[in-house]
C-alpha cells in the first residue's frame, strides 16, 4: 500500500499528519495481525502526560498509537474520550470511562476488561475534556473503525469527518467501503467524497483530471474547496524564468497586474534588493548621529521639514553611515534584470488547466445561485417589511391617521407569543394560540386607543403623531417595567427548525418561509376584506369621503374603529413572527416603526398594493447595498434611506399614487 | 414663573445633598455608577447588585478601617454625558471615595476627564479594547490580550482554523479588537484574503445574507472560524440564523466576545452547543470561592439568576480595593493607588490575581463550549496573561508602555524615551 | 423701530428681565463665582438648560408659527455640535502632541505633528489617518463658521428638495425623521470619520485654558444665556413682522398663502434653515458643557422629545417653548437622576426611575387631547386673556386648524 504524499495544499502540520498517517497505514497493515498483549491502558499511560493536557498540538502520538494498536476496544475507547467520558484517576494516573452516580462519585470501567473498578469521588477524579480540534482529529482515528460499522449513524460519521478533515490517507479505506455500502443515500455520498478526495489526493493525474471533469455540474461547497486550493499561485521573482515550476503566468512590471512599486518590494521580499529608506527610517537615523547640535552639517533645530532632513540624510549617506536612499533610477536598475511569474502550488499542469476550466463553469454557475439567493433573501426581508407595514398601511393609509404606537402594538404581539410559551410547553401548539391571541390583545388595545385618543384628534393628523408618540413611550416602559430589558426567548416549533436548502449556494431558512406564506395570507385576507366584505366595502367609502359616506348611512365612527383594531391586530400578529426569527425585546417595536412608514410612504398611502410595492422595494434595495458593501451592514441602512428621501422627491405620493379625490392633499 | 419655581426646587434639592453629604463623615461612602435604565440596565443593574453584595458582606466583617461602607447609587440612565454629570455629583456633592462603575467604552470616555479633574479613582470591570491608561482607573476587566489574542491562539493552533470571519457590531469595542486581531493575524501567516470582516448595527436582526457570506468563505478548502463582537441583543438573531443554516460548531466554530451566562440566558442553547466564548471567568469554575460566591448571588438574588466575568471583575477589584485601603491604612486616593500595585487575591476560578504597575490585572484567560443548559464547559485555561493597555500587534502602541509605579506615566514611548502624556485625551 | 416692537411685545422684556436676573443668581450662588451654594454640576444642568430652550424657541418657530413639524431639528442640534467638538479636539490634542514631541531628540515636521494627532484622536477607533471631513479641524475660526454652515446648507438642501415637491404635513414629518435616521445611522459608523459610537469626547476641557470646570461652567452658562436672550430677541421680531405673519398664514392655509401670491417655499425654506442655525448654536453650546457627543444623541427620539417639549409648553407662544424645556428637561433629570421619593402602595412601591416615562407618556397624550396649549395657556388665564369668539366657526379656514370649541374648552 503506497499513499501519495505530495499536494501541499495544507498547512506543515496537516502534512506531517498525512506523514504519519500514511506510515501509520502501512504500520497498520502489519500489525493488526498480532494486536498487542497489554490491552490500551499502557498505551495511555505511555502517553498519560499528553492525553491529560489533550491539546491538538500534541496529541497525534496518543491518537495514533490508540488507533494503531489493533485492539477491538481502541474505538469504543476513542469515542467515550471524544465524548468527554473519559475520566483519569488523580492517584495513579489511569485513565476510565466514567459514569454519573449517587452524589458527587462517578462508577470508572476499565476500557479493556469493561469492568467496573468501583466508585470513586469527583474530587479523586479529573474529566478529560477533548477541544472540537482534538475531537475532530479522533473522529478522523475513528474513521477506518466506522466506515463499515453496521450502525448507519456512526458511518454517517465518519463519512462527516471525512469531509471536515479530507485526508490522502482515507481515499483507500473509502474506496474499499463503497461496494460494501447497502444504505443508498449513504453510497452516493461515499462515491461523492471519493471523487473529492480523489481530486485532491490521487496519485495518478489523468484520474484527478476525470474526477474533476466529473464533478463540474456540482456547486458543493465541498467541491470548491477540493479545486480551490489546485490554483492557488503565488507571486515569485527570478533573475531566470524557470524551468521545472508550473506557470501560471508572466507578469510585466507597470502593467495594471503588478505595478513597479509591488514589483520592487515582491523583490525586497526575495532579498533581490535592498529595501526603502522610509521617512520614519531618515528620523531614527538622523537622531542616532546627531554631532555637536549639528546631523551631517545640519542644525538640529532647523530638521523639522522634510527638505532639511533629506539633506541632511543625504550627507549622512555620502559619509557611508547609513544606506543611501532609494531613487526611482535604482528601483528601474534593479526590475530590468529580473522575471516576475505566477506558479501554482500544484505542480501539475493538467491538473491545475482542468480546475481552473471547472472553476469557471462554476463560478459561473454560483454567480447564478447567489442572485438566486439574494433575490429569496430580499424577498424574506420584504415579506418581513411588508408584514410589520400592512397594519401602518390600513390605520395610515385608509384613515390618514399616523400611528406612532404602530411599533409597540408589534412588540406587544410577540410580548403576547412569549406569555403563551409560558403556559403552553408545546411549541406547536402555542403557536397556533399565540396567533389569534396576538390578534385578540392587539385587536382591544386599538380599539381601545381609537375610543379613547384617536377619535377626537381626527381633524389634527400631526396632533395625532404626537398623541400616539406619548402612547408608543408609555407603552414600552411598562413592558420594560413588566418583562425587564432582557431579551426573552420566542422559541419557534420543532417543524420550522432547519432551512429549505435547493443547494449549498442557495438556502433559506423555514422560519423566513413561514414568514412569507403569512405575509401573503394577509394579503389575501386584507384583499378580500376590502372587496368581498360589507366592512371593506364600508372602510373604502369612509375613505374616499366620510360625510358622503355618513349620509348613506354608514357609520364612520364605528367603521374607523373596526379598521385601527384591524391594522392594530394584524401588528400584533406581525410581532410574533418578528419574535420567531429575531427576538423579543421591550424596544422590538423602534427597529421596525421608521421601516414601516418608509414602506408605507414609499409605496403609496392608502392602497395595499402600495405597501406591498413599497416592502418589495425597500427589501430588494437594501439586500442589494449590503450586496454591493458586504463588510458593512449599517452603511446599506444609511444609503437606503438617502435613497428613500431622494425617490420621495420624484414620486412624492408613492409608487402608486390614488388619484382623483381620494388622493385629498 | 414656573420655570424659576422647578429651578429652585432643584437647587434646592441639591443644596440639601451637599449639607447631607457634609454631616455624614462616620462612613467611608463607595460610589456605584452603573445604569439602572435604558438599553445597558440588563447589564449593569447585575454589577450594582453585585457591588451592593460585596459591600454588605464586607459591613458584616466589619468594613474597613474601623467605619462601615455607604454605598451611593446614581443612575446614569444609559445616556453618556450623564454619566460625566453623575461622576462629577459623586465626587462634589457625595465625595465618595472610590466609584465602581461603567460597562460601555464610550461611557467610560465621558467619565474620564471629569475622573481625572477631580483625582477620584474608578474601577472599571468590563473587558474593553484598550489603548487607554488613565493614572485614576484601575481596569480589571480583560484588556484585548486576556480574551482577544488567546482565543484566536486557540482558533489557529487547537482547531486549525485558517480563515476568520469577523464579525462585530459597529462601535469601538469590536472596531479596536479587529483591527488588533487582523495585525495579529497577519504576523500569524494569514493573508488578507482569509480574513473577512463586517459590522453590523446595534440590535441587528436580519442575518441571513451575512450567515451564508460566512458559509460561503469555505469555497477555498480552508477551515473557516467566526470570531464574534457581536454585542447584545444581535446575538439572538444571529445564533437563531446559524442553527437555522445548520451551521455546527465543528463546521465552522464561532467564539464570541460579549456572550456570556447572562446573554445566554434568553436563548434555547440546544442549536449551540459547541460554540465558544473567551472570558476570565465562566460560573461553572470548579473552586470552592466560586461555589460560595455562586450560592450567595442566588441566595440574595434568586435562584435563576447567573453570575458572570464583570461580576469576577468587581469581586476582585473590591477586594483588592479593601485590602490597599487596609494597608495603606486610609481611603485617601493617592494612598490606595500606592498600595493597590502588586496588590494579589484569590480568582474565583483559582490561583492568585495580581495588579500591575499599568493598572491592569495579570489573570489566566478561560475558553468554554457553550453546553444545552445555557452554562459553559471550560475546555482550555491559559497560563497567568498579564493585562497591556497597548497592544504590541499595532505599530503605533507597540512602542507604547504603562507603568504608574516606576515611570509616572500612563503613556511612555519606549522608543523615544518620552512620556506622552500624563492626563488621557480621551 | 426697536421702541415700538418692545412696547409691541412687552412679554420680550419681560423674558429678557427673567432671564438676566437667573443669570445673575446662579453666578452669586454658584461655586466658581459666588458663594457656592450651587455645584458645578448643577450649574452645567442649567446652563444645558438654556440651550436645550433655545432649540425649543427654533422649534416653535418652525412648528409653532409655520406649522412644519420637523422631527429633524436635533440632528442639527447635534451637528452644531460636532463641529465645535472637532475643533475642541484636535486643538487639545495638538498641544498635547506639540509638548510631548519637544521632548525629542530632532524637533518635529508639520506633517509628524499632524499624524500624531491623528494617531491619538482615531487611534481609539482603530485609525490614524484624518478623514477629509476635519480639514478645517485646526481652525477655530473656520470651524465655528462651519457651525453654522453646515447645519444650514443641509437644511437649506434638503428642504429645497422636500418643499419644492410639496411634501407637507406629516409626510414631511416622517421625512425629516428619516433624514435623522440616516445622518445619526451614519455617524455610527466609524468610517464616517467622527469616531463612530465613541463620538467627540473630553470637550469640556477647553484647549489652553487653566481655569478649573467651576469657572468654566459659569462661562457657559453666561454665553448660552446671552445665545437664548439674543435667540428669543431674534425669533420674537421676526414672528411680530410682516414676515411672521405670512409663516402664521402659512400654517393655518397654505394653499391659500400661496394664491395670494406669495411664495411659500421661499418662506417655509427660510424658516427651515434659520431654526437649523440657531438649533445649531445652541448645541455647539451644548455639548462642550455636556463633555461628549455621539450619534446617540441625534436619534430620532431626541427630536421628537423636542416636539413634546414645545407641545406641552404651549405652541405658537415663544415663552411657551422655552418653559416646556425647562420645565420638562429639569423634570426629566430629577426623576430619573434618582433623587425622587419612591411611593409606597404596599403591594407596590412606585420607582419613579421606572415609572416616570409612563408618566411623561400619558400626560403627554393628556395635553394633546385636553389642553393644546400647554403650559402657556395658563398665562392666559392669569392674564386673563379673553377667548376667542367665532360662534362655531373654525378659527382656520381648513379641517386641521384648530376649532372655537378646542380653543375655548
Amino acid at each position: 500500500m503506497i499513499i501519495r504524499l505530495a499536494p501541499k495544499r495544507h498547512s506543515g502540520f496537516n502534512y506531517m499528519l498525512r506523514l504519519f498517517l500514511a506510515g501509520f497505514a502501512i504500520l497498520c497493515a502489519c500489525l493488526t495481525a498480532n494486536a498487542q498483549e497489554g490491552g490500551l491502558q499502557p498505551i495511555l499511560q505511555n502517553h498519560q502526560e499528553i492525553i491529560a493536557k489533550s491539546s491538538r498540538k500534541t496529541i497525534k502520538p496518543a491518537i495514533d498509537a490508540i488507533a494503531t494498536s489493533g485492539l477491538p476496544q481502541a474505538q469504543a475507547m476513542l469515542e467515550t474520550w471524544a465524548a468527554k467520558n473519559m475520566w483519569m484517576r488523580k492517584t495513579d494516573g489511569q485513565f476510565f470511562a466514567a459514569e454519573k452516580a449517587e452524589g458527587r462519585s462517578y462508577i470508572l470501567t476499565d476500557f479493556d476488561t469493561g469492568e467496573s473498578v468501583g466508585a470513586y469521588e469527583k474530587s479523586n477524579l479529573k474529566q478529560l475534556k477533548p477541544n472540537s480540534g482534538v475531537r475532530a482529529m479522533i473522529a478522523t482515528a475513528l474513521v477506518q473503525f466506522q466506515l463499515s460499522d453496521p450502525d448507519r449513524a456512526k458511518r454517517l460519521a465518519a463519512l462527516q469527518s471525512i469531509q471536515r478533515d479530507p485526508e490522502g490517507a482515507l481515499l483507500e479505506p473509502l474506496r474499499a467501503s463503497i461496494d460494501g455500502e447497502p444504505d443508498a443515500d449513504l453510497k452516493v455520498q461515499k462515491h461523492r467524497l471519493e471523487r473529492l478526495l480523489t481530486i485532491g489526493y490521487d496519485e495518478d493525474s489523468a484520474a484527478r483530471v476525470a474526477a474533476i471533469e466529473e464533478m463540474t455540474d456540482d456547486l458543493g461547497v465541498d467541491v470548491r474547496a477540493a479545486l480551490n486550493p489546485l490554483v492557488v499561485t503565488k507571486r515569485q521573482a527570478a533573475v531566470e524564468q524557470p524551468v521545472d515550476l508550473n506557470v501560471a503566468k508572466m507578469l510585466i512590471p507597470g502593467s495594471t497586474a503588478l505595478s513597479r512599486d509591488d514589483a520592487y518590494d515582491l523583490l525586497v521580499a526575495n532579498n533581490l534588493a535592498t529595501p526603502r529608506v522610509t521617512s520614519n527610517d531618515i528620523r531614527n537615523a538622523l537622531a542616532g548621529n546627531i554631532n555637536g547640535g549639528r546631523v551631517g552639517g545640519v542644525p538640529v533645530a532647523q530638521l523639522d521639514n522634510a527638505a532639511a532632513r533629506t539633506r541632511a540624510y543625504a550627507a549622512l549617506a555620502e559619509a557611508g553611515t547609513v544606506p543611501a536612499l532609494i531613487t526611482q533610477a535604482d528601483i528601474d536598475a534593479a526590475l530590468d534584470p529580473h522575471v516576475f511569474f505566477e506558479t501554482y502550488a500544484e505542480p501539475s499542469p493538467e491538473v491545475t488547466t482542468a480546475a481552473q476550466q471547472a472553476l469557471e463553469r462554476i463560478e459561473l454557475k454560483v454567480g447564478l445561485n447567489q442572485t438566486l439567493d439574494l433575490t429569496l433573501d430580499a424577498i424574506s426581508l420584504a415579506s418581513i417589511y411588508f408584514l410589520a407595514a400592512i397594519g401602518l398601511a390600513i390605520t395610515f393609509g385608509v384613515m390618514g391617521v399616523i400611528n406612532m404606537a404602530h411599533g409597540e402594538f408589534i412588540m406587544m404581539g410577540a410580548y403576547t407569543g412569549y406569555v403563551v410559551q409560558q403556559f403552553i410547553p408545546d411549541h406547536t401548539l402555542s403557536i397556533i394560540i399565540a396567533v389569534p391571541m396576538a390578534f385578540a390583545v392587539t385587536f382591544a388595545m386599538g380599539v381601545a386607543m381609537e375610543r379613547l385618543v384617536i377619535r377626537w384628534l381626527y381633524a389634527r393628523p400631526l396632533e395625532t403623531l404626537l398623541a400616539t408618540f406619548g402612547i408608543s413611550i408609555a407603552l414600552q416602559q411598562l413592558a420594560k417595567n413588566i418583562f425587564g430589558t432582557q431579551a426573552r426567548p420566542l422559541t419557534a416549533p420543532g417543524w420550522l427548525d432547519g432551512a429549505w436548502v435547493l443547494n449549498d449556494v442557495v438556502s433559506i431558512s423555514y422560519i423566513r418561509i413561514a414568514i412569507f406564506v403569512l405575509a401573503l395570507i394577509f394579503l389575501l385576507l386584507f384583499l378580500n376584506i376590502t372587496n368581498r366584505t360589507r366592512l371593506g366595502l364600508e372602510m373604502r367609502a369612509v375613505t374616499q369621503n366620510p360625510r358622503m359616506a355618513g349620509s348613506m348611512g354608514i357609520n364612520p365612527g364605528r367603521v374607523n374603529m373596526l379598521t385601527f383594531g384591524l391594522g392594530s391586530g394584524i401588528a400584533g400578529i406581525a410581532g410574533v413572527a418578528i419574535g420567531l426569527f429575531a427576538k423579543v425585546t421591550s424596544d422590538l417595536g423602534n427597529d421596525y416603526i421608521v421601516q414601516s412608514f418608509m414602506t408605507v410612504v414609499v409605496g403609496g398611502v392608502g392602497n395595499i398594493w402600495g405597501a406591498l410595492a413599497g416592502a418589495g422595494m425597500i427589501g430588494f434595495l437594501q439586500k442589494g447595498i449590503e450586496w454591493m458593501n458586504p463588510s458593512n451592514t449599517l452603511a446599506a441602512q444609511t444609503y437606503m434611506i438617502i435613497f428613500i428621501i431622494i425617490f420621495i422627491q420624484f414620486r412624492p405620493r408613492g409608487i402608486i399614487a390614488l388619484k382623483g379625490r381620494a388622493a385629498g392633499d | 414663573m414656573t420655570f424659576l419655581k422647578s429651578t429652585l426646587a432643584g437647587s434646592a434639592v441639591f443644596a440639601a445633598m451637599a449639607t447631607a453629604a457634609l454631616s455624614a463623615e462616620d462612613t467611608i461612602k463607595v460610589g456605584v455608577l452603573h445604569s439602572l435604565s435604558g438599553t445597558m440596565a440588563i447589564s449593569e443593574t447585575t454589577l450594582k447588585d453585585t457591588m451592593l453584595m460585596l459591600i454588605d458582606q464586607q459591613n458584616a466583617k466589619g468594613g474597613l478601617l474601623g467605619k462601615q461602607l455607604e454605598a451611593v447609587v446614581v443612575d446614569p440612565a444609559s445616556d453618556w454625558p450623564l454619566f460625566a454629570e453623575k461622576a462629577r455629583e459623586l465626587l462634589t456633592v457625595h465625595e465618595v471615595d472610590v466609584i465602581f462603575g461603567n460597562w460601555t467604552s464610550v461611557s467610560r470616555k465621558s467619565v474620564l476627564p471629569v475622573i481625572e479633574e477631580l483625582d477620584g479613582l474608578l474601577f472599571y470591570p468590563v473587558q474593553y479594547e484598550g489603548e487607554e491608561s488613565s493614572k485614576n482607573v484601575f481596569y480589571t476587566g480583560a484588556a484585548p490580550n486576556q480574551q482577544a489574542i488567546p482565543a484566536t491562539d486557540y482558533f489557529l493552533d487547537e482547531l486549525g482554523v485558517e480563515k476568520f470571519a469577523l464579525l462585530g457590531t459597529d462601535y469601538v469595542y469590536p472596531r479596536t479588537t479587529n483591527n488588533i486581531l487582523e495585525s495579529y493575524l497577519k504576523q500569524k501567516g494569514i493573508s488578507d484574503d482569509d480574513i473577512f470582516v463586517n459590522y453590523t448595527p446595534f440590535g441587528h436582526s436580519d442575518w441571513s445574507k451575512i450567515v451564508s457570506d460566512v458559509v460561503a468563505l469555505g469555497a477555498d478548502g480552508k477551515k473557516v472560524g467566526v470570531i464574534s463582537t457581536i454585542n447584545g441583543d444581535a446575538n439572538i438573531g444571529f445564533y437563531k440564523e446559524l442553527a437555522a443554516a445548520g451551521v455546527s460548531a465543528d463546521d465552522i466554530p464561532v467564539v464570541a466576545f460579549s456572550v456570556g451566562e447572562e446573554e445566554l440566558s434568553g436563548l434555547d442553547t440546544t442549536n449551540l452547543v459547541g460554540h465558544l466564548a473567551a472570558w476570565n471567568y465562566f460560573q461553572s469554575a470548579d473552586t470552592d470561592a466560586n461555589a460560595e460566591f455562586v450560592e450567595t448571588w442566588k441566595a440574595t438574588m434568586g435562584d435563576d439568576r447567573v453570575t458572570n466575568d464583570p461580576m469576577e471583575a468587581h469581586y476582585i477589584g473590591f477586594n483588592m480595593w479593601v485590602n490597599a485601603a487596609t494597608q495603606a491604612g486610609s481611603t485617601e486616593v493617592d494612598a490606595v493607588r500606592g498600595a493597590m500595585y502588586g496588590q494579589e487575591f484569590p480568582n474565583l476560578t483559582g490561583g492568585i490575581a495580581v495588579m500591575l504597575p499599568n493598572h491592569h490585572l495579570a489573570k489566566p484567560v478561560l475558553i468554554g463550549e457553550i453546553q444545552d443548559d445555557g452554562q459553559f464547559d471550560i475546555i482550555s485555561e491559559t497560563d497567568v496573561v498579564a493585562g497591556d493597555a497597548w497592544t504590541d500587534f499595532l505599530p503605533e502602541s507597540a512602542v507604547l508602555k504603562s507603568d504608574w509605579k516606576d515611570l509616572g506615566c500612563g503613556m511612555y514611548n519606549t522608543e523615544t524615551k518620552t512620556c506622552v502624556q500624563t492626563l488621557s485625551n480621551y | 423701530m426697536d421702541h415700538s416692537f418692545i412696547a409691541k411685545n412687552p412679554s420680550v422684556l419681560v423674558f429678557l428681565t427673567i432671564l438676566s436676573l437667573f443669570t445673575l443668581m446662579v453666578t452669586v450662588l454658584s461655586e466658581g463665582f459666588g458663594i457656592g451654594v450651587i455645584s458645578t454640576s448643577f450649574v452645567k444642568t442649567l446652563g444645558k438648560t438654556l440651550c436645550l430652550c433655545l432649540i425649543a424657541v427654533a422649534m416653535d418657530l418652525v412648528w409653532g408659527f409655520t406649522g412644519i413639524l420637523s422631527l429633524g431639528h436635533f440632528a442639527f442640534f447635534g451637528l452644531g455640535g460636532y463641529m465645535i467638538g472637532m475643533w475642541l479636539m484636535y486643538e487639545r490634542t495638538r498641544l498635547i502632541v506639540v509638548e510631548s514631541l519637544a521632548q525629542a531628540e530632532i524637533p518635529p515636521t508639520p506633517a509628524e505633528v499632524v499624524d500624531a494627532i491623528g494617531n491619538q484622536i482615531f487611534g481609539v477607533v482603530g485609525s490614524s489617518d484624518f478623514p477629509l471631513i476635519w480639514a478645517f479641524s485646526d481652525s477655530l475660526f473656520l470651524q465655528l463658521a462651519l457651525v453654522v454652515l453646515v447645519p444650514g446648507l443641509l437644511a437649506l438642501i434638503f428642504g429645497w428638495l422636500a418643499f419644492r415637491s410639496r411634501v407637507t404635513g406629516v409626510y414631511l414629518s416622517i421625512l425629516t425623521q428619516a433624514m435623522t435616521l440616516a445622518l445619526a445611522l451614519y455617524l455610527f459608523q466609524n468610517d464616517s470619520g467622527l469616531r463612530g459610537n465613541n463620538g467627540l469626547s473630553g470637550l469640556q476641557n477647553l484647549p489652553g485654558v487653566t481655569a478649573g470646570q467651576d469657572m468654566v461652567s459659569i462661562w457657559f452658562l453666561w454665553a448660552s444665556a446671552l445665545a437664548l436672550g439674543l435667540g428669543y430677541l431674534l425669533a420674537a421680531w421676526i414672528v411680530s413682522g410682516k414676515f411672521g405673519s405670512v409663516i402664521r398664514g402659512i400654517r393655518d392655509n397654505e394653499a391659500r398663502v400661496r394664491f395670494l401670491g406669495y411664495s411659500v417655499e421661499v418662506y417655509k425654506l427660510a424658516v427651515f434653515s434659520l431654526t437649523a442655525c440657531i438649533a445649531a448654536i445652541a448645541g455647539a453650546l451644548y455639548y462642550p458643557q455636556a463633555g461628549i457627543i455621539n450619534p446617540e444623541e441625534m436619534a430620532p427620539i431626541a427630536s421628537i422629545y423636542l416636539a413634546v417639549w414645545v407641545a406641552i409648553g404651549g405652541r405658537g407662544r415663544l415663552y411657551g417653548a422655552v418653559i416646556g424645556a425647562a420645565f420638562v428637561s429639569l423634570l426629566s433629570s430629577w426623576f430619573t437622576g434618582g433623587q425622587a421619593p419612591d411611593i409606597p402602595l404596599g403591594f407596590y412601591a412606585i420607582k419613579w426611575v421606572d415609572w416616570w416615562q409612563v408618566l411623561l407618556g400619558v400626560s403627554f397624550v393628556l395635553v394633546t387631547l385636553f389642553a393644546p396649549q400647554g403650559i402657556g395657556g395658563l398665562f392666559d388665564l392669569w392674564a386673563n386673556r379673553r377667548p376667542l369668539d367665532r360662534h362655531g366657526a373654525n378659527l382656520g379656514p381648513d379641517d386641521g386648524a384648530l376649532r372655537e370649541k378646542e380653543a375655548t374648552e
